[in-house]
């Protein structure tokens, strides 16, 4: 049967009409929301994790707001870790080995004043204190996964802009073809530098063209609010189609090289911490396959863990950098 | 102080005393059992229960090694009524640890669970482990002792101290790429003093003969 609406076709909506994007998945964010809490309410206990997550605002600590990103691939649509849980269960060898010490111990940091330094193979070397670098580009929200290398996931909403916006500031030079990370190191409030697990400060270094990719971010909150001192205050690096430990924690100086730089935890196992260590379920860790992983918060005891994706899923907007690399020699 | 002595000496023959330790050496697993119920292990309880089911496995591995010398160095005889059920401990615990990593790591997979053992040295080196303990429980028995003869029976548990060096090294390797050595060298340490009091005993033994 033919359907005539009497305008042939040729009558479309107007702009103002079309649901903006934002609005969209506004709602979609609205429906997840409620459909988790329902799912909630009815089933206590594990199944309540994901609710919970997605519903709380921590109010813990200083708001810090971000626009949805409009990055590709910066908003995964999966529930958010809960907020006690990505601020409780952390790596900061600085603050300790066990993954409860960062949290125990790292109230001690104090991220003002605080300023970070961008030096090296650059036109317009610079210091840049907090407040400008809070400034220097509108705050974003994106919705990262978060794979760490020991098999867990997280995900996380973090809050910052791509750290291409600080780089161009800084003008990298033709010769500049990699970018190192420093973090502190203060044995006065850092209790783990004691052990000589690694070298301090704990260094992490990446591609030029992997640092000026949209997605690397330059992040200074999470969950809407200012990083707490345990993931990485005031300002920390977040590569989310890499290994955790690539992401850098508590930045103090970024620098341009024409040389690979060494890292620490590439310098502390180079069979096991590669220099990419990009996510791979097909490289496995002498110690455990990087087959799967399992998603912190996510169902029972006895739920199954998820398959891992290459570049943790980031693959469409990342594997071009990596063509004709054998990623398994350069894992 | 000398007339104190033989009765702190006598509470380890006193009927309760046994049914006592037996729960005092439940109560770590109640712990996790509790924990894992009500949710209180923390972000990663699956991990928490491995690690911390791991880490009683190799304590209760020293506290069963330790039951010779203190008998011996405290003139305490009545230890040895404990050390079978204390040596079955360390069994029940390395079986909650097998079964935590089979269940919560591998999701009950046989065939995963048999690729990861070959794949990986340190689960194969646990596994080796929880064989040589399985032989060991299987035959904890009068009956066992009996039927296999005194000598042989012995020789067989001799093995404690293969699954000594085997659990030990299973721990430094899961360890090793953090350079994280602190704890296994804790108990690195233990049980290379309860093994060289044993060496030691049997020189002076050796000589003597």
């Amino acid at each position: 049967m033919l359907i005539r609406t009497g305008d042939n076709g040729f009558v479309h909506p107007q702009a103002s009409e079309i649901t903006p994007q934002a609005v969209y998945e506004e709602r979609r964010q609205w429906l997840r929301t409620v459909a988790a809490g329902a799912a909630g309410a009815t089933l206590a206990g594990w199944a309540a994790r994901d609710a919970r997550a997605a519903m709380e605002r921590p109010g813990k600590l200083a708001a810090l707001p971000g626009a949805p990103s409009q990055v590709a691939g910066a908003n995964t649509m999966e529930a958010p870790t809960a907020y006690k849980d990505a601020t409780q269960y952390n790596n900061y060898y600085e603050f300790g080995l066990d993954k409860a010490d960062p949290a125990r111990n790292a109230h001690t940091l104090k991220t003002t004043p605080w300023s970070v330094k961008v030096e090296g193979l650059v036109a317009k070397p610079r210091t840049f204190g907090l407040e400008e670098l809070l400034k220097l580009s509108a705050q974003e929200e994106r919705i990262y996964r978060l794979r760490c290398v020991e098999g867990w996931s997280m995900v996380i909403p973090w809050v910052g802009y791509s750290l291409a916006q600080l780089l161009r500031e800084v003008q990298p030079l033709g010769s500049a073809k990699y970018v190192e990370f420093v973090t502190l190191a203060d044995p006065k409030v850092m209790p783990g530098l004691r052990s000589r697990v690694l070298d301090w400060p704990y260094t992490e270094a990446l591609r030029l063209d992997e640092a000026m990719h949209p997605l690397t971010l330059l992040s200074f909150g999470m969950y809407g609010e200012v990083l707490p001192a345990q993931n990485g205050a005031p300002v920390r690096l977040v590569v989310p189609w890499k290994y955790g430990f690539k992401s850098a924690k508590s930045l103090v100086a970024i620098r341009l090289t024409d040389k690979q730089p060494g890292t620490a935890w590439n310098k502390a196992a180079r069979n096991e911490y590669g220099f990419y260590s990009n996510v791979n379920p097909e490289v496995p860790h002498p110690r455990w396959s990087q087959a799967t992983e399992r998603r912190i918060g996510e169902g029972g005891l006895f739920a199954k863990k998820r398959p891992t994706l290459l570049f943790n899923g980031y693959g469409e907007q990342v594997a071009q950098m990596y063509a004709g690399m054998d990623l398994k020699q350069q894992f | 102080m000398r007339a104190a002595a033989p009765r702190w000496k006598a509470a380890f023959m006193h009927p309760a005393a046994k049914p006592l330790v037996f729960a005092l050496c439940l109560l770590p697993f109640a712990q996790l059992l509790y924990g894992a119920v009500f949710d209180t292990l923390g972000a990663n309880p699956a991990e928490a229960l491995l690690r911390a089911t791991g880490d009683w496995t190799l304590r209760f591995l020293c506290v069963a090694l330790a039951v010779t010398p203190a008998r011996v160095l405290l003139g305490l005889p009545a230890l040895a009524r404990f050390r079978r059920m204390l040596g079955l401990f360390v069994y029940f615990y390395a079986v909650t640890h097998l079964l935590c990593y089979a269940l919560f790591d591998q999701g009950m997979d046989l065939a995963e669970i048999w690729r990861d053992t070959l794949e990986r040295p340190f689960i194969l080196v646990g596994m080796l482990a929880f064989v040589l303990l399985t032989a060991l429980a299987a035959t904890s028995p009068q009956r066992m002792l009996r039927l296999l003869g005194g000598r042989r029976w012995q020789w067989l548990h001799r093995s404690i101290y293969a699954v000594a060096g085997l659990a030990l090294l299973h721990f430094f390797w899961m360890r090793a790429g953090k350079n994280d050595f602190a704890e296994v060298a804790v108990y690195a340490a233990v049980i290379a003093l309860l093994l060289g009091w044993r060496l030691q005993r049997w020189l002076r033994k050796r000589r003597a003969a």
